[in-house]
């Protein structure tokens, strides 16, 4: 399985990660070869194998319905890029 | 002083030989002189280890300390420390002070624990040596060439150079052992949700587990004993009860039952270390032991299984890391498009990037089944293959790495044959089982590690028997010659 | 060409749980933004969801109150997508394995006709924040109170054909999602939005036609208008040789247009995934039956014991059994009143709906309490009043002027049933008007009304309208 510069665009657009044009290579080598090691998977007769998700056969906990936090805006905000009013801001979203 | 026990360090401060706030000063003071050369410590906190040294001391002077108050350690920078800066070795989270503690860290300080700083680690514990962290590589104390190991290695440095009487760690493929084994000091991976994961930065969520790096087995027990246990605010923690595991550390080996997985003694491994490694269980033989040959016949799938699933879960735990409400933001983005790409092109590494992009490729569509569902499926082939062995054997023992460790920049260009180095306790996160990783024997003067898998929630079994061999032999007492001053 | 519209529905119906579906934050409506945003709601490094077991119990509810089947074992899902009010770059939600699967609802179409919808399912999952594009510096700005509200998800079949009948069915579930208290069904706060997938096929035909998604229709109102119009737009396309697109469109209510939304992003891949931070729900039938037993009635079974409990038509009962509150208020007046049951409904739907559609006030605070209204139609049917009389009493009542005694005391409203009284005054006004009354013995009945008139004019109205009616007879059959 190898990986083209198409594919990799893609992929990256979907991560939102920016690749500069002149990384493709190279990212687009190292993927391919990772995806390689991945190929022995498929030689695996895996026919009626129940997938793992989990290391536990735990069930989910329910938490009680109650309030705990209180508000934190200040400390939370005191980290933030950028805010205004109370408001995380980030560049103009069209919809 | 630094090459004391946990043990012994809280009998001299009980007995008053010095006061919490003269032995974290001795430790800032060691990390101070000698961590430079090793590059072990992102952030170290002098200033609140010496306040919370101060009110140990008031606790011991009244009678309230608990064993481990006043005791110095340091937390890998995965852990999110109120106040602190926790970088979880990323450009991405350069000036993230967490607003809240991981529960690892805050049962830590409620024992009285002294949090010396943050260590270094491989970014967003994405490696195994170290290098992948925005804050330089850490070298590893018996030969600054030589990568620690990762991603853990920070917390393996400065402990196996005394920097600190122990420190803690995670373990996503053998984070905690595969950096133990090349500093040549104890490391506990425990069962997978005996731990909080809570306020622990997340890799790869169904495998994480955080655990003590220790100087000795007996060490990492009373470690454990405060970190262990059951969180509300974790769902995938266990709510089963903590046993002590002090009590049963000298516990006889007679009749125990050691399994030796041919998988990990074939090719690929290093002649010397596999040497250390029949040399311990030798040990084992004399104390009683019983070795019988067992088969973990899917161990081959082991590292192709976890370079889909770890990804995979990766490229979407690191999906908040936008740039919108903490960490670093790319300056003047022309839209919501480039504010995402450019922070996040920005703040992570190559190896990051690897890994969030192979993930997402994993989990797209049309890929899904043949990839993540895949993987899934063969984890649960490599983890029956550990079942199947419990019923034959009380632990398993081989290896914890192929070979004592590489130089710096060796592997760096070529992840695959870096990933390959995780063979031997990759299964082990993958079936969610405890794990330790315990010195050998010195292969050609570099530490070795041999790791001891038990069955689940068996920490207690691992602790006893690693530490029967502290006992046995000094293993664990050699210590890198540059580090005395 | 005949067209045929087929229409789905998602509901998202926000939960009325106190803390959020996996953090403890308030849900409360209205907060200073980010003020009910806590660590977890942020998505920072290193924090993990916990299951609200409320938000559980009242999606079992909706599953057993539409009789479908509760999964004994959900799972959890995360929907990956960059968005600022997603602050963990996925949505947990649930894909594979949701919490209630295929149930169905019986809607009630015009002229008595019902018709059953099926759903396909119904899951959990948490609300995204909200992005505020007033102008912050050119900005947009982000509020994530309601980042992790829970919500349930209510996916119908494409069984809909008209807007009619995708209102039928909004407000069926609108009132079932009231009626069980999983949701106060707030449409102006966003705690109940529906999304509409609207497609047109040339009648007859079986494959769907390409369907566009509808958001933003926070009102019923809006629902039918958006429909109405995305109808019209897909067949004008169609019609004038073009194809219909699948893409999301809003609904914009001040232009009333739908236009398209992102339609510039590439077909969303959300990378589903098991959630490796929950485990699987596994729900034991003790716990759903515990669930079952708490149900209260719901609007079918209320409507037909209306039906036959209180003799009403299945309109009036339709209309009375729309909402618990109303019901509840029915039946309080009924017990209260010794009074015919439908006399009660037609005040309760009449008079008195009218008056809080008039000054905008909901049934549970209503000025007149059903005792209040009780007691005015326990005067009715003592003949203390007429119904006449009383809708002027009503109106006082409503004012806050006192219970019906205190304000027919007051205005000295007490009809006049002394029939020696009427008698005279009969006698009187057939005396003064005798020119109306020959032409009335001569066949001019229509004038007996004249007759009546006058008395209730010399009385205020307060004579008992029968004595009149039976004196007057009386009265001008003589001479």
């Amino acid at each position: 399985m190898s990986l083209d510069h198409a594919d990799v665009k893609k992929i990256a657009h979907l991560a939102r990660v920016d690749l500069a044009d002149e990384q493709m290579e190279s990212i687009a080598k190292d993927l391919s070869n990772i995806l390689n090691l991945v190929e022995q998977m498929s030689t695996v007769d895996t026919a009626g194998v129940e997938p793992m998700a989990h290391p536990l056969h735990m069930v989910q906990r329910l938490r009680s319905d109650e309030v705990t936090e209180t508000d934190a805006r200040e400390l939370f905000q005191s980290i933030a890029p950028q805010t205004d009013a109370g408001l995380y801001l980030v560049p103009k979203v069209i919809e | 002083m630094h090459n004391k026990s946990m043990t012994e360090l809280a009998a001299g401060l009980r007995v008053g030989d010095y006061s919490s706030v003269e032995l974290t000063q001795y430790f800032l003071d060691r990390i101070q002189q000698l961590d430079s050369g090793l590059n072990s410590f992102v952030t170290v906190c002098a200033n609140e280890a010496l306040s919370a040294a101060q009110a140990a001391d008031v606790q011991l002077q009244t009678g309230q300390a608990g064993l481990l108050t006043g005791i110095p350690i340091a937390h890998k920078d995965i852990f999110c420390t109120q106040g602190i800066r926790t970088t979880c070795g990323s450009k991405m989270l350069e000036n993230f002070v967490s607003p809240y503690d991981a529960t690892v860290v805050a049962r830590l300080k409620a024992a009285g624990v002294v949090n010396l700083g943050k260590t270094n680690m491989d970014e967003f514990a994405m490696g195994s040596s170290n290098e992948t962290s925005y804050y330089g590589p850490v070298c590893n104390p018996w030969d600054t060439e030589t990568v620690p190991g990762g991603s853990s290695g920070g917390s393996a440095a400065c402990v196996a150079a005394r920097l600190a009487p122990a420190a803690t760690g995670t373990d996503t493929g053998g984070s905690i052992r595969q950096p133990a084994a090349l500093c040549g000091i104890t490391g506990l991976k425990p069962t997978y949700g005996r731990v909080s994961r809570y306020g622990m930065i997340a890799f790869a969520s169904s495998l994480d587990q955080a655990g003590p790096m220790t100087t000795s087995a007996a060490d990492a027990a009373i470690m454990l004993q405060v970190m262990a246990g059951f969180d509300e605010r974790d769902s995938t923690s266990a709510e089963q009860p903590v046993p002590d595991y002090s009590a049963g550390l000298e516990d006889d080996l007679t009749g125990l039952k050691i399994g030796l997985p041919k998988e990990y003694f074939g090719e690929g491994l290093d002649n010397a270390v596999a040497q250390s490694i029949d040399e311990a269980i030798a040990e084992y033989r004399k104390l009683g032991a019983e070795v019988v040959e067992i088969s973990l016949p899917n161990t081959h799938l082991a590292v192709p299984t976890y370079y889909v699933v770890a990804p995979a879960e990766c490229s979407s735990n690191l999906s908040r890391f936008d740039g919108v409400r903490y960490g670093h933001r790319c300056e003047d983005p022309t839209d919501l498009e480039d504010l995402y790409k450019r922070s996040r092109a920005e703040g992570f590494g190559d190896e990051v990037k690897r890994r969030i992009l192979i993930g997402t490729y994993a989990l797209s569509a049309g890929y899904y089944d043949a990839y993540y569902l895949k993987a899934q499926k063969i984890r649960h082939l490599i983890s029956d293959d550990f079942t199947q062995a419990f019923k034959q054997v009380d632990v398993i023992m081989g290896p914890t790495t192929p070979d004592s460790g590489f130089r710096m920049g060796e592997r760096a260009d070529d992840p695959v044959s870096m990933y390959l180095s995780d063979i031997y306790t990759i299964a082990v996160n993958l079936a969610g089982l405890p794990g330790i990783s315990i010195p050998a024997a010195l292969a050609n003067g570099k530490p070795a590690g041999l790791q001891i898998i038990g069955n689940y929630f068996a920490e207690a079994k691992l602790l006893n028997v690693a530490h029967r061999l502290q006992m046995a032999t000094d293993y664990h007492q050699a210590a890198p010659a540059n580090i005395e001053q | 060409m005949q067209w045929e519209t087929v229409i789905g529905l998602e509901v998202h119906a926000q939960l009325a749980t106190q803390s959020k579906i996996f953090s403890g934050a308030s849900t409360a409506y209205g907060a200073e933004p980010n003020t009910q945003a806590c660590n977890v709601d942020l998505g920072l490094p290193g924090v993990l969801p916990v299951l609200n077991k409320e938000a559980v119990r009242m999606a079992v509810k909706f599953g057993v109150a539409i009789g479908a089947e509760v999964a004994s074992r959900s799972v959890f899902a995360r929907k990956n997508y960059f968005y600022p009010d997603l602050p963990k770059g996925y949505q947990i939600s649930q894909m594979e394995l949701p919490i209630v699967g295929i149930g169905s609802l019986t809607i009630d179409l015009e002229a008595g006709e019902s018709k059953v919808v099926g759903i396909t399912r119904a899951h959990l999952e948490e609300d995204a924040g909200k992005s505020l594009h007033e102008d912050f510096h050119g900005m947009t700005g982000i509020d994530l109170n309601r980042a992790g509200t829970p919500l349930l998800e209510i996916v119908s079949e494409p069984d809909m054909r008209s807007a009619a009948e995708a209102v039928a069915y909004a407000k069926k579930i609108h009132a079932l999602v009231r009626y069980i208290e999983i949701c106060d069904g707030n449409m102006a706060e966003g705690s109940f939005r529906c999304d509409a997938n609207v497609s047109v096929r040339p009648k007859g035909q079986e494959a769907l036609g390409t369907r566009a998604e509808l958001k933003n229709l926070n009102s019923f109102r809006f629902l039918e208008k958006a429909i109405n119009l995305e109808v019209e737009r897909q067949i004008d396309i169609i019609e004038s040789g073009g194809r219909v697109v699948q893409e999301t469109r809003l609904y914009d209510a001040d232009r009333n247009e739908t236009r398209s939304m992102r339609s510039k992003e590439e077909a969303n891949d959300y990378r589903y995934f098991p959630d490796p931070d929950l485990l699987p729900v596994e729900l034991d039938e003790v716990f759903i039956n515990e669930i079952r037993a708490t149900l209260p009635e719901l609007p079918d079974e209320k409507r037909q014991r209306f039906e036959s409990d209180y003799a009403l038509s299945q309109q009036d009962a339709m209309v009375l059994t729309a909402s618990r509150e109303l019901a509840d208020y029915y039946e309080a007046v009924v017990a209260a009143a010794k009074s015919d049951p439908k006399i009660a409904a037609n005040w309760v739907s009449g008079e008195l709906a009218a008056a809080l559609n008039r000054d905008a006030i909901d049934i549970t605070n209503s000025p007149v309490t059903a005792e209040l209204l009780a007691g005015l139609l326990t005067r009715i049917a003592d003949q203390t009043i007429s119904g006449k009389i009383a809708k002027q009493v009503f109106e006082a009542m409503w004012q806050g002027e006192g219970d019906a005694d205190a304000v027919i005391e007051t205005k000295g409203l007490k009809q006049i049933t002394d029939s020696g009284a009427i008698e005279k005054l009969v006698d009187d006004v057939v005396i003064n008007n005798p020119k109306q009354a020959e032409q009335y013995r001569s066949g001019k009945d229509k004038l007996f009304g004249f007759f009546v008139g006058q008395v209730m004019k010399e009385t205020k109205g307060k004579a008992n309208p029968q004595q009149v009616n039976e004196l007057l007879k009386k009265r001008l059959a003589q001479d």
